[in-house]
Formats: structure tokens, sequence, C-alpha cells
């Protein structure tokens, strides 16, 4: 009696320090911009919540179906350019309206993303991760060549609003992406918790048994994967509205599809909280790299030094090693299989 | 006519260039079933050492081949040893990221060492070109093709004469079953990826003779390698031959007919068009898992 | 009344012939074995009827409907399911989410909503008590020892009330003791209403289980009828000795 009474006591206590702790980071994250005001940190801070956002939307597929794609920088390019052409065509003056032009290049992403996926998922694993590879490379020529659309590798010019002082410009752009961010989190903890998540983790687990119990593989993946791209989309959308020049390359950027699959990975693939960590945690370090050596190539080095490091120390990434680091230290005679469900439900 | 005549033999020529440094990466994914995302980024590394060989002691680039094959042979083996036999869980992700890391890593050192600027492997006899049925060809893609048919020759003897080659294919074909039948899979592992790199490090030579090459030049070409063993089917030799061929002819042809720019289009149109009526390539098979 | 009938069923691998012709039908309600030497073709007629491999000829039906060239989910929505001959269970997820993954009607709100989840995990447990594992609910897949492998997976199958299931070698690799819970749990599921197809090398499990026996050798069906008769058939005794 007294041992389910303490069990529940700690739990109880687990749960109300978790509380808390978010609780304090909603607070700081809205805040933000007000305690911290100059354009250096809040730039920062925009590119940080955006690898929030990017890492949780790109875990709904990677994390949870094991489908690796490498290729989601299309979809960043694609919001970011549907977003660029409806302002400039729909001759919105730029302000705070453009950004309820976000949802309709979500939209557009995930319109692309049906067509795209339906194709990709037609294979096996190993193939999707190359086939997303190439649809990357596909929309990064097209971006290049349909020069009368995108402007080529001239470039598209993106209206911005010019009355916003340079100390105040970042600030709408930290709460958007913060605001994505929020709801990409949102979307993926209730996916999480609903009976097609737990379908999509038996994907990963298990595809063929998945399919022996019902379970309608192609629907799901597809849908997994539509969401995940239009939340990219979006993401991609504002940045655009933010970077206000859109360059085909960095764009649709390799770079940017890598580090969104890296922080989820280094963070933990398939949990809540591993994309976040992973995300400001590299994002830090990224920055900090450019800064450094950005102008000598040696910084490429270091950073897949530091990948490579990380990779081979924490395969599992940080979420579940410091989780079972945690258990044992709680209960060094219990075996590390046995978790209650509510804890696990958690992470 | 004579000008797509020509782009298919160009086509044929170039297509072997890339049916040799395919036929490496398709190998390591079907010993390992890992994606060697890092491909491009040794062709590069061979193409280099090459150049810099050639930089300080005028090596003829195809004579270079007898220092860097061997060197980047050792390379593999370390590098499959230190990076990947690591990966126990999750490996096929993991290994992407981890090649992915190491073509990162090789783009920064080599841009250290030798600046973004692009460069190209010369030879001495590089304008020496004969005439065939009305048109030129120069003596280096001869020797490139002819290069790259002998070592795609050494391969194939490799595969299907030799017992190290029946137990590469073993474990390509089962691994667990290899291993009960006594085959070391770790060290054929290794070794297997190390025979994949050094294919990269002559693959490097004729490359580098045929394109000017900067350290970045990677990201195209592993796209192209990769839409190459997708087409032709993972883990098979043949079809990454006979992919590699038809992706270049068709892509030479286009540039002739339409336009260079859309040339490049070609390539993923076929890979796209393909996989939706055969996922899994030409000569790919539908993996089931053990049911 | 049949409610799985193949008719004339083929298929081949190349130059093998796996599957020659194959007719036979299982009785509702009843429990049925499908033995044979090795190699007779019994799994690949389990990956047909349930669609995990195309055929090359002959038709399946399922309460006089054909169900040849479905996927296994949609047949799984129909109402049968299966068991693996290496018991496959989804070794990330606990056994209690193990037994929620199953989805009989895959309707957008059955997946979204979260009032059924208090609904399926109550019988879900329930389930895992029948089986007599309820105790490792919490614990994952991976960590369970064969046994209460074997358990989750029919466990697992039987949330969706499937009306026939198709067992892939139950007594495989199993002890005596687990044996006879294996064999007691079957005989109660088919007390409720539940039809069983089982492939089987044990042949004493068999006997003492099924109502009717099938045959296999080959590829082609060579004998039916009930156990008594099928274990004296000359024609099998044959098949086995030979082999």
């Amino acid at each position: 009696m007294t041992d389910a009474w303490t069990l529940g006591l700690r739990i109880g206590r687990g749960a109300a320090l978790k509380a808390l702790g978010l609780v304090v980071l909603a607070v700081f994250a809205l805040i933000l911009p007000v305690i911290a005001p100059d354009p250096a940190t809040t730039n920062i801070a925009v590119f940080t919540v955006m690898y929030v956002g990017l890492a949780t939307a790109w875990n709904i597929m990677g994390g949870y179906t094991g489908y690796i794609s490498l290729g989601h920088a299309a979809f960043f390019g694609i919001g970011a350019y549907a977003f660029g052409l409806l302002v400039i065509h729909l001759n919105i003056t730029p302000g705070y309206a453009p950004f309820l032009l976000v949802p309709v290049a979500g939209v557009l992403t995930a319109v692309f993303a049906v067509g795209i996926g339906w194709i990709a998922l037609r294979t096996r694993a190993a193939t999707f991760v190359i086939v997303t590879i190439a649809f990357m490379f596909i929309v990064q020529l097209l971006a290049e060549n349909l020069v009368k659309l995108t402007g080529g590798g001239a470039g598209l010019s993106v209206p911005y609003p010019h009355d916003w002082g340079g100390d105040f410009f970042n600030t709408p752009f930290y709460y958007a992406m913060l605001a994505l961010a929020v709801i990409a989190l949102a979307a993926s903890w209730w996916i999480r918790r609903s009976k097609f998540g737990l379908g999509l983790l038996a994907i990963r687990d298990d595809e063929d048994k998945a399919l022996a119990v019902g379970v309608p593989t192609r629907a799901f993946k597809l849908t997994a994967f539509v969401i995940s791209a239009a939340l990219v989309g979006m993401i991609g959308a504002v940045y655009g509205y933010y970077v206000t020049y859109l360059y085909p390359q960095f764009v649709v950027d390799p770079l940017i599809g890598i580090s969104m699959v890296l922080m989820t990975f280094l963070g933990g693939l398939g949990t809540l909280s591993g994309p976040v960590i992973g995300a400001v945690l590299l994002e830090r370090a990224q920055l900090e790299f450019a800064y450094r050596f950005g102008a000598s190539r040696l910084y490429l080095v270091l950073f897949s030094a530091v990948f490579l490091v990380v990779i081979l120390i924490l395969p599992r990434g940080i979420v579940p090693s410091v989780a079972d680091l945690v258990r044992r230290w709680r209960r060094p005679a219990a075996s590390d299989a046995t978790t209650p469900a509510e804890q696990r439900v958690a992470s | 006519m004579s000008l797509v005549l020509q782009a298919a033999a160009l086509g044929i020529l170039t297509g072997g260039v890339y049916a040799l440094m395919a036929s490496g990466l398709t190998l390591i994914f079907g010993v390992m079933r890992i994606i060697n995302v890092g491909h491009g980024a040794l062709v590069v590394l061979g193409a280099y050492l090459s150049f810099a060989l050639f930089r300080s002691f005028h090596i003829d680039p195809f004579v270079s081949l007898v220092v860097t094959m061997p060197a980047m042979f050792a390379l593999g083996v370390v590098l499959q040893l230190a990076f990947i036999r690591p990966l126990k869980t999750d490996r096929e992700a993991l290994s992407v990221l981890v090649t992915y890391a190491i073509a990162l890593g090789i783009e920064g050192v080599l841009g250290y060492v030798f600046t973004t600027n692009y460069v190209e492997l010369r030879a001495w006899y590089e304008t020496a070109s004969f005439a065939i049925f009305g048109f030129h060809i120069t003596y280096v893609y001869v020797f490139g093709f002819l290069l790259c048919l002998a070592i795609l020759g050494a391969l194939f003897l490799l595969l299907y004469r030799t017992t190290f080659g029946g137990a590469i294919r073993a474990t390509m074909l089962n691994r667990t079953a290899a291993q009960l039948i006594g085959i070391d899979v770790d060290r054929v592992s290794a070794l297997a990826f190390g025979v994949g790199v050094a294919t990269a490090a002559a693959g490097g030579v004729v490359f580098g003779i045929t394109n000017a090459f900067n350290p970045g030049s990677h990201y195209d070409l592993i796209s192209r390698l990769l839409t190459i063993i997708v087409l032709g089917g993972l883990g098979s030799l043949r079809g990454a031959i006979i992919a590699a061929l038809i992706m270049l002819v068709t892509e030479d042809i286009t540039a002739v007919l339409i336009s260079p720019v859309w040339a490049n289009f070609v390539f993923f149109v076929i890979l796209v068009a393909v996989l939706i009526v055969r996922p899994q390539g030409l000569y790919g098979v539908r993996v089931r898992d053990r049911i | 009344m049949s409610l799985l009938e193949v008719d004339d069923l083929s298929k081949r691998f190349g130059g093998v012939v796996a599957v020659d012709s194959c007719s036979l039908s299982v009785p509702a309600g009843s429990i049925t074995g499908l033995i044979g030497p090795n190699g007779s073709g019994k799994t690949t007629v389990f990956n047909l009827v349930t669609g995990f491999i195309p055929r090359d000829g002959g038709d399946v039906r399922f309460k006089a409907r054909s169900i040849a060239g479905l996927g296994p989910d949609r047949i799984y929505g129909l109402g049968i399911g299966r068991t693996f001959q290496l018991a496959r269970i989804f070794p990330r997820l606990t056994a209690l989410e193990n037994m929620l993954v199953p989805v009989r009607r895959a309707g957008l709100r059955a997946l979204l909503s979260h009032g059924q989840w208090g609904h399926e995990k109550a019988r879900a447990m329930e389930m895992l008590e029948f089986m007599d594992i309820s105790r490792v609910a919490g614990t994952l897949g991976g960590a369970l020892s064969y046994g209460q492998r074997k358990l989750l997976e029919l466990a697992a199958v039987m949330m969706a009330r499937p009306e026939l299931v198709l067992l892939d070698e139950p007594a495989g690799g199993v002890n005596p003791v687990l044996l006879e819970r294996i064999a007691e749990h079957i005989r109660q599921l088919n007390g409720q209403g539940v039809t069983f197809l089982l492939v089987e090398h044990n042949m004493s499990f068999v006997m003492n289980l099924c109502h009717e026996v099938v045959v296999l050798h080959q590829g082609r069906v060579i004998a039916k009828g009930k156990p008594r008769e099928v274990r004296e058939d000359p024609a099998v005794l044959d098949a086995y000795l030979g082999a």
C-alpha cells in the first residue's frame, strides 16, 4: 500500500515539476523579445525557434514512421516561393497582413507533398531516402530554371515592411516562428497519443506486421508525410518573408534539410522533446562555428566532427539516453525494460 | 543526326565513368545495407589526390592510380571500422548521417588545402584525338573508358571468381546465413567498403579528367549517383552499369536536342517515371521482410 | 458452411512451384490443421490467403466473397487474422501498446478520437488477463520472453475480433507447459466462435486439437479428413517418410 502511495506521490511530484518547467519555458519564450530586444539576439532567437519547428515537424515523419526524408528542404523552398509569389501577385501590402498567407503556403506545400509522397512512398525505407533527395534536387532545379516564375538564379524579391524599424523588425517574425513551433509541437503531441500515432510507431518497428493487424500503412505514411511537409512549408514561408530575397540554393538548401534531421537524431528520434533540445543545442553550435570559422572551410570539418562524435557516443539521442540514466539512477535494481506506461508517454 | 550520334557516343563514354562510380556505391549498399552519401566526396577526394600527385611530381593521372587506389582502399577500411561498424541500432538511418558527416569533413579539408577554385586533371596528351566516323574523340576519353571497363571487369572477376567475392555475394544475399556458414561478415563488410572506396579513386581520375571540379562538386555528383543506383536497383551491379549508360546517353542526347538546362532534369524525370512503374528499379528485388 | 474456401490456388517462385492447384475449405467454427513435410507450401498458402504475396492462379473466398488480390490490412479488416512462424510483435512498444495497434475500421473518427482509448484499453487488459500475461502490460515487447511474445501476438490479433485466425506454428519453440496453455486458449476462443486454421509440425498437438486436417505435399493437397483418418492414410505416410 505504502509503495503505491509513494510511487503515486513521486509520479505526481515528477509531473508537477515537469508542468512547472514547461510554464517557465513558455513564459521565457513569450517575453524574450522584451527582455533582450537587440536585433542580434532576436535574430538568433528567430533561427533557433525556426529549427525547433522544423525538427519537430520532420520528426512526425522521420521519427514516428522511421522513413527518413533527406529532401524536406524541398518543402521548405516550396513554402517560401509559394508565399513570395502569393504576396507579389496578390499585391498584399507588406506588414502583418502577409502572415495570413502562411497557412495558404502550407496548403500549397501539402498539395505538392501528396504528389511527391505518393511516388516516394512506393518504395521501401532505404530507397525512400534517396528518392526524397532526388525530389529536393528536382525542386531546386525547377526553382533555378522556371525563371519567369521564380526569378531563377537571380532570385525573387519578397516585399517587406519598410516601416518596421531596424530594432523592431525581427520581433513579429520571432512570434510567427514561435507560433508555428508551438503548432508543430501540438500536432506532434496529439498524433503521438492517438491511434494514428501508434500505427506510425508500429510501422517503424515492423511494417509488414502492422499490415497484418490492419494498419493501412500507405495511407498512414502519406498522411504523416503531408502533415510534416505542410508544417515545414509554413515555416519556409515565414523564412522567405524574413530574409526578403529568395535564391534557389539558399532556400532549397540541403544543409537546412540535413540540419533538421541531425537535430532530431541528436535530441532523440521519435520523442517529443528530443527535436526541441537538439534544435536549441545544434543551432547554437552552428551559429558559433559559422561565426568563428565561416571564412575558411574548417567550420565544415568541425561541424562534421561534432556530428560524428555525437552519433557514435549517443546513437539513440540525448533524451532517451538521459532518460535511461535517470531511470537507472533511481532504481538500480529494476530492469531497464519495465517502464510504466505513464512515464513513457510523457517523453 | 551526326550530332545525336556524337552525343550518344559521349553518353556511352561518360556513362562508363558513372557506371564505375556507381558500382562502388551499390556494392557498399548491397553488403552493408547502408547508403554511402559520402561516395561523391570520396570520388572528389580521389581526383584531388591524383591532382596533387600530378602537381607535385608530374605523375600522369592514370599512373597515379597505382598509389591512390591502395591508399583509398585503406582509407575505406579505416572509415568503415571507425564510423560504420560501431553503429549498432538504426543502422540504415544513422549511416546516412555518418557518411554525410564524412562527406562534409572531406569537403572541409579539401577546401582548406586546395581552396574552392575549380581545377582539372591534366595529361600531356590530352588534346590528342583521333577521328572515327567523321567525329573526333580525344584519347583521354578513350583511356578513361578503357580504365572503367578494366576496373569493372576486375570487379566482376573479384565477385564471381574468387572466394572473397563469393563471401561478399553471400553477405549481400543473406547476412545471417553467411554468418552461419562461417563467413566473417564484419571483415567482409570492412573490406568491401575498402573496395568500394578504391573504385571511387579510379572514378575520381576519370571524373577529374573529363570535368572541372572543386570540393563542392560532390553534391551534384552524389545526387546523380544515387539516382543511378536507385534506377538500377539497390545492390545490383549489373543494374548500376545499365542505369548509368541509360541516364548519361539520354542526358547527352537531350542536351543536344533540347537544351543543356533540361538535360539536368532528364535524370530525375527518368527516375520518377521508373519509380512509378517499377519501384524496385530495373534489377532490384521487391524486398519483403521474412514473412 | 465453409468460412474460408481456397480454390485451385497456385504460386511459383521462378522455377519452384510452391503451391500447386491447392483446394481446401475451412468449416466455420472448426479448428482445422494444415500439415505436411517441410517445403510443402504451408506458409506460402498462408501468405497467399492473407494477401502478403500475389497469387499466380486460383481464388480465395471468405464468407463466399472473393478476397484474392486484397492487401493484408484489408483482409484483417474483413475478419481474418494471422500469426507468424517466428512470433512477431512490436519490440519498441509495450505489451499494452501492442494490443492497441490493431485496426479493424480505419475511419477518421475512430483513429483520432481519444474517447475510444479508455474502452479499448479495458478490453486489451481483459485480453491480456485471459492469456495470463497482464502483469507484463507495461513491459517493452523487445524485453519479453519468447513464450510471452507468442501469447501477446495471439492476444493482439484477437483485439479486432477476427472470425478466422490463421496460426503459423503456434507450438513452435514452446515448452510443454506453455504448449498446453496455448492449446487451452485456442479451445476457449474456438468455444466463443472463432474458427482456426493452423499450420503445425507437432503431430500430437494437431491430433488433440483439430477437428479436421488437410495434408499438403509439394504444394498439393494429398489428403483431408478427421485427424485419425489422415494419420493412417498411406499417401500421407509416404509423403512424410519419403520426404
